[in-house]
């Protein structure tokens, strides 16, 4: 093991992990509000919204990303006179809108799915409590069923945050140098496969422990069972006692 | 009774890793030849899923006349060298190009097509006015010319995205020649830079001018042309050769004398005239 190899390989390899920090949180924001609405267009209750939804998911949950980001930065970049009159080009043209655009279509589906499963969990007592205490259905939505959904959903959305994290790594395919392209790259200058791989698995391992610490404390922040400050003591009035 | 089976197991792993080397060195009847597939014309997959190209009808020969059984795979371009000495096959016919860097992990037979490399742009684009169209400039060569040839090119290309296959000579020359003026996009494959190129993402491609001769005859690339001069030496290094691990020396011998063979009965020059279109010999 030549450490200081290892060490000037970290290094180079970190000169990438803004790129990946950058295509996780876009593609991370994005893919969470397309879930978002993905989830309640799904829970709707109404065909026209509920049936788009499902095929959209199944079709993003049912191809591999790695075509998916094929056929959008490849596939579509055959059709760049279309894309141009459409003004569309100039967001085409850019390897890194495509694999944020891929990415964040591929886990708005994955997302949606965990979004809803959090929906249905929500008691149905809670949504007749809000119902009987005179809650239109969008107040009901926001008071009541989404935070419950969310709280209910963060463990498994935490998972699909990791998922995302390393899912990156595909950006190298179309020539984005993120830490796995700088590894490639590196690979094919040295011939030294498993230190460089060692070492961008190790900032892979960094980043998802980082991201896992923080859906924890999410989670731990929004458990009902959270010791919170001393809550505000009721003030009754008893009559009779001097003011 | 365990002990002794346990001993004789040990002094017969003991015989067999000395023995080893010795059988290495005996001459093969059947050998694995891993090639890219993904490099028209030299190693292709056709349509139908086969692999096909000038490398491939060579193997074959110079599989016959080594008369050994030959398989042939296709394996990744930037994993061919690490696959080849992890024992993954035993030669690498892809189109790979004699550099210091990769002799200093495997050894190469003799080279069997010399190298050039050359700019493809698109006609419309100014850049198909690239100086010195038609010379050929060695890198190797003096210093002096070499800066001279090249300084008005990179000025052309001054803040222009150029397409190369990661992990080649290509892209070797543009990061050692062009870097302070070019923009470098590296691809996994040539067919995807091509792509690219075509969707005008880059302005242009540096590739061996063998491959990019090919694929202007093809009618999806009427609106490119080669520009600038040829490039050769250095960085593309001593030519094209049967990349092998530095052990198999047996293995060496046996293509050297296949390829030295094969080039002096006409064999790679009609293969060259078959699937290039244009002789090797220069």
């Amino acid at each position: 093991m030549d450490l200081s190899f290892m060490q000037a390989t970290l290094l180079t390899l970190l000169g990438g992990l803004p790129l990946t920090l950058q295509l996780t949180a876009s593609s991370v924001l994005l893919g969470g509000a397309g879930a978002l609405a993905l989830a309640l267009m799904r829970t709707s209750g109404v065909a026209v919204l509920s049936l788009p939804a499902r095929a959209y998911v199944f079709v993003f949950r049912g191809t591999p990303l790695l075509i998916q980001l094929f056929m959008i930065y490849y596939g579509l970049g055959q059709f760049r006179p279309a894309l141009q009159e459409l003004g569309l080009w100039s967001f085409f043209r850019d390897p890194y809108s495509c694999a944020v655009l891929a990415m964040a279509m591929n886990t708005a589906a994955y997302a949606s799915e965990i979004i809803r499963g959090g929906v249905a969990s929500v008691p149905p007592g809670a949504l007749e409590a809000a119902s009987a205490c005179g809650m239109r259905p969008l107040m009901r939505l926001r008071r009541i069923v989404l935070p419950l959904a969310i709280r209910q959903a963060l463990p498994a959305y935490g998972n699909e945050l990791v998922l995302m994290a390393k899912a990156t790594s595909l950006a190298s395919t179309i020539t984005l140098m993120e830490v796995t392209g700088l590894a490639g790259k590196m690979i094919a200058q040295t011939y030294r496969a498993v230190e460089i791989f060692a070492c961008a698995g190790l900032i892979y391992l960094a980043l998802t422990f980082v991201l896992t610490r923080v859906v924890l404390l999410l989670e731990w922040w929004l458990s009902p069972r959270r010791p919170r400050l001393q809550p505000a003591r009721p003030r009754i009035r008893t009559t009779g006692e001097p003011a | 009774m365990k002990t002794l089976i346990l001993a004789s197991t040990l002094l017969l792993a003991a015989v067999s890793a000395t023995l080893t080397p010795a059988a290495a060195q005996s001459k093969p009847t059947a050998i694995t030849i891993a090639t890219e597939g993904a490099y028209e014309p030299w190693n292709f997959t056709t349509a139908g899923g086969k692999l096909d190209g000038l490398e491939i009808d060579l193997a074959n020969d110079l599989c016959a006349r080594m008369a050994v059984r030959c398989t042939i795979v296709a394996q990744d371009w930037d994993g061919l060298i690490p696959a080849l000495n992890a024992r993954k096959f035993d030669a690498i016919m892809a189109s790979m190009i004699v550099t210091e860097k990769r002799l200093a992990v495997i050894g190469f037979s003799e080279p069997y097509a010399p190298t050039a490399a050359a700019i493809m742009v698109e006609k419309a684009s100014p850049l198909a006015k690239l100086p010195g169209t038609g010379t050929t400039v060695d890198l190797g060569g003096d210093p002096a010319k070499v800066n001279a040839a090249l300084a008005p090119i990179a000025a052309q290309l001054k803040g222009k995205s150029i397409g190369t296959q990661t992990a080649t000579s290509n892209t070797a020359f543009l990061e050692k020649y062009l870097k302070d003026s070019v923009t470098v996009r590296e691809y996994k494959t040539t067919e995807q830079h091509d792509l690219d190129c075509r969707a005008g993402r880059i302005d242009g491609v540096v590739a061996q001018k063998s491959s990019l001769t090919a694929f202007l005859s093809k009618p999806d690339y009427q609106a490119f042309t080669l520009a600038g001069p040829t490039f050769v030496g250095d960085v593309f290094g001593k030519g094209i050769a049967v990349g092998l691990r530095k052990d198999d020396t047996v293995l060496k011998e046996m293509f050297d004398k296949a390829i030295l063979a094969a080039k002096a009965d006409g064999t790679i020059d009609r293969l060259a005239q078959k699937w290039l279109k244009t002789s090797l010999t220069n």
